[in-house]
């Protein structure tokens, strides 16, 4: 070793300590991402590989399904995101401001939290059914006609955010403790200074929280762009449809307003056989995570150079 | 940025999960050398899997029952059963090499796919060998069982739709032969609380509701799915139109939001609260198996079959229907094929365990023998299905590598349309035909 320059040594030894991190990237990253790409020029029933050039690429400019299920997925990451986000900020700055109680409504926002997805949502759409549902009895009690929710096209995404804000109790959780960390003198310095309350909270608490708020709204799209079980329970249970053998089901009931593309990637994929149009549609998803994610950064970090 | 990694390898690795070819777990059908006739005996002792949807106690039981009779014919062979399995099950499975000697399934609409890309061996080398009479298979059950030449599935049991009607709603009335006969007793039948909303429907034409699919409801008026060339026909096939205009007409005459807010109102499909069984619904379409369901969940309701109501300009499809049963094969790979092969003969062609199946689960058997066994219980209500079965005009959704695809393309049409929202019903149906030739042109078309 004595001729090896140390600094090519050391470079080895580098090598060694990341050759770990380096065969999980190649594996499950690089590998699966050049995979998509090839497989994306090819006609792939999952047992013959037919190369059919662009057609995939074509297919997809006039898929409308696909163009729908894009839709109602950025629907969902500019809806239900900031919604979650915000209900989240909002009950963990209730409960920081309880006075007393403070434990029981703490478990009580991030139970929901605990609930099996599957659970969670077929009980959803058994309280929101039109006909049985409690919740549309007791609007009709103050005489207000509840709609249709998941039967009807232009409530099932609402109905889903509802879904999603009711379990945002992992997030509550996050906010309450970043919150909680946010040093008290600085508000007692900004309330003698003769700050007010949103004054407070646009100056001190929004700029010490920022990474937190990141966090949670980075993870909140990424999340939403694979939106994919409640969307699938909630129109399976609204239409009345089981997965039964012998049953076919197309996700996105009703009239397609439920449909996520990585639903529409799944069943393309592994319903319908077309897994090079599926990779196709899984470059798109990829496109889109880089995207939301890059311009959150780029926001945050103007929001940063604001608060300082 | 870490996130977007990560997040879009799972993703990758979810899509690319099954990205390697399916492996040869097993010699190919008909390669090892038999000769033709040769005894039960002769076959080598081994274990083998089938693979099969049924999950009701009732079906499993019947099934094993089947089976028992193959073991006394090849006591050699052990067979173990797998219930509940679902068609992804069998390709995923065969995809990862480790495939069931035998697998079965309740639909058709996957044999297509299964035949082209050769997810179930073809058969017709041993039915060749073996000498197996198919010629008592009507010409409906070879069209679902084989695509471009390559047989791939036997039919196992069958299932024909008819018309159910509740004779005590029904209030001595004969059931509709013709569609505006349906129309004017639906309406007559209907009975509406003081509000307006329905109490008791005649008949429920949404295509939301239960069996009311496109591919049963393309019976009544001999609708075509495709061309010779694989092609969507839904567009110029004018007999689409009729029926869609035939259950537009009745929708709005309920009332799409009244009509909708009573369907969702009922009971599982599968259930003992059947709408059915409740005197809710006084017509409706459904399979033969409703009747062993009825003699189980409601066995005093006093209800009569009937073939189902058909166009008014074809009176002559009176008495067919719709019809598409349960397949079974021999997966690619299966570890013993030729006992594999051994319990599919047996199991479709062999009259006593075809009619131990179809007593048991009421299904209809598909060989002219069992049918005409003396064992195959009748009655009045089941023997409307064998007859519907038995008719030549009698239809199915034929073979396609999009079977899937092209049913759904249509029925999220018919529920767009029957909700109000097409305009234009020959521009939504040339609408279908272009969502399915793109897709079709896509799988090599």
């Amino acid at each position: 070793m004595a001729g090896v320059p140390l600094r090519r040594r050391e470079g080895f030894r580098a090598l060694l300590w990341l050759s770990p991190w380096l065969v999980g990237f190649g594996v499950f990253f690089a590998y699966p991402l050049l995979a998509t790409v090839y497989f994306s020029f090819f006609n792939y029933d999952l047992f013959s590989l037919k190369f059919n050039g662009l057609a995939n690429y074509r297919y997809f400019m006039q898929d409308e399904r696909a163009w729908l299920s894009i839709r109602n997925t950025a629907w969902l990451v500019v809806v239900m995101v900031p919604a979650q986000v915000l209900f989240a900020l909002g009950v963990a700055q209730l409960v920081t401001k309880l006075k007393s109680g403070v434990g029981f409504f703490r478990t009580l926002f991030y139970l929901p939290s605990l609930v099996p997805v599957t659970a969670g949502t077929v009980a959803f759409v058994f309280l929101l059914n039109p006909a049985t549902g409690p919740v549309n009895r007791i609007l009709s009690l103050v005489g207000i006609s509840g709609p249709d929710w998941f039967g009807d096209k232009d409530w099932s995404k609402p109905g889903l955010t509802l879904l999603a804000m009711w379990s945002v109790g992992n997030i509550m959780v996050i906010f309450l403790a970043a919150l909680l960390d946010v040093p008290r003198h600085l508000y007692e310095a900004a309330a003698i200074d003769g700050a007010g309350a949103w004054r407070q909270f646009r100056s001190i608490t929004l700029p010490t929280i920022r990474p937190v708020l990141m966090f949670s709204a980075v993870t909140g799209v990424i999340y939403t762009l694979q939106y994919f079980t409640q969307a699938m329970i909630a129109s399976r249970v609204a239409a009345g449809v089981t997965d039964a053998p012998g049953t076919s089901f197309v996700p996105g009931y009703p009239e397609m307003s439920t449909l996520t593309l990585p639903q529409w990637l799944f069943q393309t994929g592994f319903r319908d056989y077309a897994m090079g149009y599926a990779c196709v549609l899984a470059l798109v998803l990829f496109a889109a995570s880089m995207a939301f994610t890059l311009i959150l950064l780029r926001q945050f970090r103007g929001f940063e150079e604001v608060a300082e | 940025m870490r996130f977007v990694p990560l997040a879009a390898a799972g993703l990758a690795v979810l899509t690319l999960a099954a990205c390697t070819a399916g492996k040869e777990g097993g010699p190919a059908l008909g390669s090892q050398s038999k000769p033709s006739g040769t005894a039960p005996t002769a076959l080598p002792a081994a274990s083998i899997e089938l693979w099969h949807g049924f999950s009701a106690d009732s079906e499993v039981k019947a099934f094993t029952d089947a089976i028992a009779g193959f073991n006394q014919k090849y006591p050699q062979i052990k067979v173990k059963l797998v219930k509940g399995v679902q068609d992804e099950q069998i390709t995923q499975a065969v995809r990862g090499g480790r495939p069931p000697d035998v697998a079965s399934s309740f639909t058709t609409d996957s044999v297509a796919t299964w035949c082209k890309s050769g997810v179930f061996q073809d058969l017709n080398p041993v039915i060749k060998q073996d000498g197996v009479d198919l010629s008592g298979l009507p010409p409906v059950v070879n069209d679902y069982t084989q695509y471009e030449g390559k047989r791939c599935v036997m039919p196992l049991l069958t299932d024909a739709y008819g018309l159910y009607y509740n004779k005590a709603l029904m209030k001595g009335k004969q059931p509709p032969k013709t569609l505006s006969e349906l129309t004017k007793l639906a309406k007559e039948l209907t009975v509406r609380n003081p509000d307006g909303t329905i109490k008791v429907a005649g008949f429920i034409p949404s295509g939301q509701y239960y069996e009311n699919t496109a591919g049963h409801w393309g019976a009544m008026v001999g609708a075509k799915w495709t061309n010779p060339d694989g092609t969507s026909a839904i567009g110029s096939d004018p007999a689409w139109k009729t029926l869609l205009n035939w259950q537009k007409e009745l929708v709005d005459w309920y009332g799409y939001a009244n009509l909708d807010k009573f369907r969702k109102s009922l009971g599982d499909e599968f259930s003992g609260k059947h709408p059915f069984y409740q005197g809710k619904v006084a017509m409706g379409i459904d399979g033969e198996w409703r009747v062993a369901m009825i003699a189980n969940e409601a066995p005093k309701l006093d209800y009569g079959t009937a073939p189902m109501p058909v166009d008014d300009a074809k009176p002559d499809l009176y008495g067919s229907g719709f019809t598409a049963g349960t397949v079974i094969g021999v997966p690619k790979g299966a570890k013993n094929p030729e006992a594999a092969w051994a319990l599919v003969k047996y199991l479709t062609t062999d009259t006593d365990a075809l009619v131990t199946l179809a007593n048991a689960i009421r299904n209809v058997p598909t060989t002219k023998a069992a049918l005409e066994s003396p064992a195959l219980k009748k009655d009045e209500h089941f023997q409307t299905f064998l007859d519907i079965f038995a008719n030549p005009k009698t239809s199915t959704i034929p073979a396609h590598v999009n079977s899937v695809f092209n049913q759904e393309a249509l029925q999220g049409f018919i529920t767009s349309w029957e909700k109000g929202s097409v305009k234009d019903l020959d521009a939504g149906l040339k609408g279908v035909d272009k969502t399915i030739d793109a897709k079709f042109k896509l799988s090599g078309g």
